[in-house]
């Protein structure tokens, strides 16, 4: 073994940035990705398998809710309004009932979310063109379930009969009171619509967070670490070096989320694709800054996983994707604006939606671009040199 | 602090430390340490396990910042000047700290990258043909056996052609052939300039060193060739051979004069500062049937049992 005598090495800088250093890092975290297959496989596999569970399974519009009929009559009118409930989806009528003892019992052992009384002279009372009172007993423990669901029992129960019974009220082009809603941007008022923008930034972060989050505890926990801080690549380099690789797998996982919206669940794109892509490609790299940055601060990889998942849930539920952002408290409010999710969800659901531009956008734009520089600045000064 | 040397060229002493002291969790590692290293020349780090070799070395590379103390490296200030040492310093740590998961060919072409060797293709197939790993360059480096880990890391350390090597115990856990092999190389290394500190546990191999250094809790205890630093210790030495040297060596433990009793296969080493009081120790038994007395050198293992026996007494 012989050392070549050639000097070869490019004295290039001694300081700054080198982009064979950073390219040097990269390729190594590419090969290392790619080598664990498992890993790879799971980063592709949990996007669609999120996607498919939130957007099936999480519905604030529920269906088939558990109603029981109390009928102290059984009239033309009582069988009409059973009738247009189990027609549909909203109600599943588990049984009929007619003593009045019976309802508490079904509400208490949840065997019924509703119990829809039908009074003793109902039928009778209307076609007098009274306004005879129809009794809802609803179980609100689960307020968004029942809110939306009594919203719909009203105009069931009217159209029913109107239509089926030909049983004309008092005045039937002045209803005594009558709801306009009128849903923006999202006319059928389904939620999927809503979800699957709040989902992808959901599931970007979780996976992006994980994958960088590990990356510098990794390195010290398999003893690599001690090799690679004594050759010459700067903090810096090495950050940039381990946030690549991942950029690319975070936007495949962007675009599978976005194809399957698209064909499963019809979600338009009404904006330009290009502004979505910019926006994605911000969040991507914001998410693994600030994974990485935990990494940085944990000592294994226990705790930069524990780390992420704490940043994790206020993402979650302080974001505007479960609870509406406007309704939070102030305090909250501010937690929310200082997180990633909650300005790519503004702009996702606003590009996606509403056909915005990615320069009105501006103000939130900027802001992950801020979140982003402040987690990367972090993990810079907080990445140690030394083993000390 | 010697005036620091501001080129790129190696200086001739290339290690120049003063007073190292570095301690963890209120216990000095490291005490006061002073090391001297000129250029082209096998240095040997010896000492016990958890005599503080390993957080030396690391604080000649920057891998650690002294508590106190000073000095240079390659001519560079080993507290300011850490980025410049990496550049020019090939370190070998103890454990194996290539990537396991890259292949002989994917970690070498990392390090020619990060130090921004021209081709690393080229750098990295040309390493691979040195260390005779032609055709198993696709292998993962953590599928190799320790010989060969212990190989592919030296051939890393050198392809960005350091000026200096720093060798934490590359040889623990390596079979004989692989020791010899590789100290072959060292000295080959060695021959073109290159300044070596390793260190060892092995005797065979501090005595292959130009110069060695004798470190015991922290406290750098002896330093010099392998003769001086013999003749320091001040020791004289008696073998005895015969049967039952082993009851001798227990009616002999006891005597004043005698500072160190050592068997060694059939033979006893006995061994003393003082040659007087040494050789009027063992006057009753120089003519004891059977046993054959004969003034012996001290050998280095002498010396350093010796070394970290009174280094003991002097911590207990």
């Amino acid at each position: 073994m012989t050392v070549p005598s050639h000097e070869t090495r490019n004295n290039n800088n001694n300081g700054g940035i080198s982009f064979g250093r950073f390219w040097a890092m990269t390729i190594k975290e590419f090969i290392q990705m790619t080598r664990d297959r498992v890993t790879l496989a799971t980063m592709i596999m949990i996007p669609v398998m999120q996607l498919f569970l939130f957007g099936f399974a999480i519905n604030t519009t529920p269906h088939n809710l558990p109603t029981a009929v109390l009928m102290r009559e059984n009239t033309d009118v009582g069988r009409s309004i059973l009738a247009a409930l189990e027609n549909t989806d909203f109600f599943q009528i588990r049984t009929v009932i007619t003593r009045a003892e019976d309802m508490d019992e079904l509400l208490e052992s949840g065997r019924a979310l509703f119990v829809v009384e039908i009074p003793e002279g109902f039928e009778r009372a209307l076609r007098r063109g009274e306004t005879p009172a129809l009794l809802v007993a609803a179980d609100a423990t689960d307020p968004v379930a029942s809110s939306s669901a009594l919203g719909a029992l009203s105009g069931i129960i009217t159209t029913a009969l109107a239509n089926d019974r030909q049983i004309e009220f008092s005045e039937p082009t002045k209803p005594a009171f009558k709801v306009i809603q009128h849903r923006r941007y999202n006319p059928a008022g389904s939620s999927t619509l809503n979800i699957v923008p709040g989902l992808l930034g959901t599931i970007l972060t979780m996976t992006l967070l994980i994958f960088t989050a590990l990356s510098v505890t990794r390195e010290t926990e398999r003893g690599t670490m001690e090799n690679l801080l004594s050759m010459p690549i700067t903090p810096v380099e090495i950050m940039l070096g381990k946030i690549t690789p991942y950029v690319l797998i975070g936007l495949i996982q962007a675009l599978i989320i976005i194809a399957a919206g698209i064909l499963v669940f019809r979600v338009p794109i009404v904006g330009h694709p290009a502004s979505l892509a910019a926006i994605t490609g911000l969040f991507v790299v914001a998410n693994l800054s600030i994974g990485y940055t935990f990494s940085t601060l944990a000592t294994n990889q226990l705790q930069a996983v524990q780390m992420a998942m704490m940043f994790f849930l206020p993402n979650i539920l302080l974001s505007g994707f479960m609870f509406p952002f406007a309704g939070m408290p102030q305090w909250a409010q501010w937690i929310g604006e200082a997180l990633p999710l909650t300005h790519y969800i503004r702009v996702v659901r606003a590009i996606m939606l509403k056909g915005a531009d990615i320069g009105v956008l501006a103000y939130d734009t900027a802001t992950l671009a801020g979140l982003m520089l402040v987690a990367m600045s972090i993990a810079v000064t907080r990445f140690r040199r030394t083993l000390d | 602090m010697t005036d620091p040397i501001m080129t790129v060229e190696a200086p001739e002493t290339v290690i120049d430390v003063h007073h190292l002291t570095k301690s963890f969790g209120g216990r000095k590692v490291v005490d006061d340490v002073s090391m001297s290293v000129r250029k082209g020349r096998i240095h040997g780090f010896l000492g016990p396990n958890g005599s503080g070799k390993t957080t030396t070395i690391r604080m000649l590379c920057g891998l650690l910042t002294p508590d106190s103390g000073d000095g240079t490296c390659l001519g560079f200030d080993i507290l300011t000047e850490s980025d410049r040492i990496r550049r020019r310093v090939g370190y070998m740590t103890q454990k194996f700290s290539l990537y396991q998961d890259l292949s002989i060919r994917e970690n070498l072409e990392f390090v020619a990258r990060v130090y921004g060797l021209s081709d690393p293709r080229g750098k990295a197939s040309a390493a691979i043909e040195r260390l005779g790993l032609k055709g198993r360059e696709k292998q993962l480096a953590g599928e190799l056996s320790g010989g060969w880990k212990q190989r592919l890391a030296l051939g890393a350390c050198i392809l960005p052609e350091p000026a200096l090597l720093l060798l934490d115990e590359p040889t623990a856990g390596v079979d004989p052939q692989a020791r010899r092999d590789f100290w072959n190389e060292i000295h080959a290394l060695a021959t073109e300039g290159l300044s070596v500190l390793v260190s060892t546990h092995y005797m065979d191999e501090a005595e292959r060193c130009h110069e060695i250094a004798y470190i015991a809790y922290g406290k750098l205890l002896a330093e010099g060739t392998v003769d001086e630093v013999i003749a320091a210790t001040g020791l004289s030495t008696w073998t005895v051979s015969g049967p039952e040297v082993h009851r001798l060596q227990q009616e002999l433990e006891k005597l004043p004069g005698i500072d160190m009793i050592a068997p060694f296969g059939t033979n006893l080493h006995v061994a003393g500062h003082d040659e007087a009081a040494l050789e009027r120790a063992i006057a009753p038994y120089r003519d004891r049937a059977g046993l054959k007395w004969e003034k012996d050198a001290p050998t280095l293992e002498d010396a350093f049992i010796d070394l970290m026996r009174r280094s003991q007494d002097n911590f207990s």
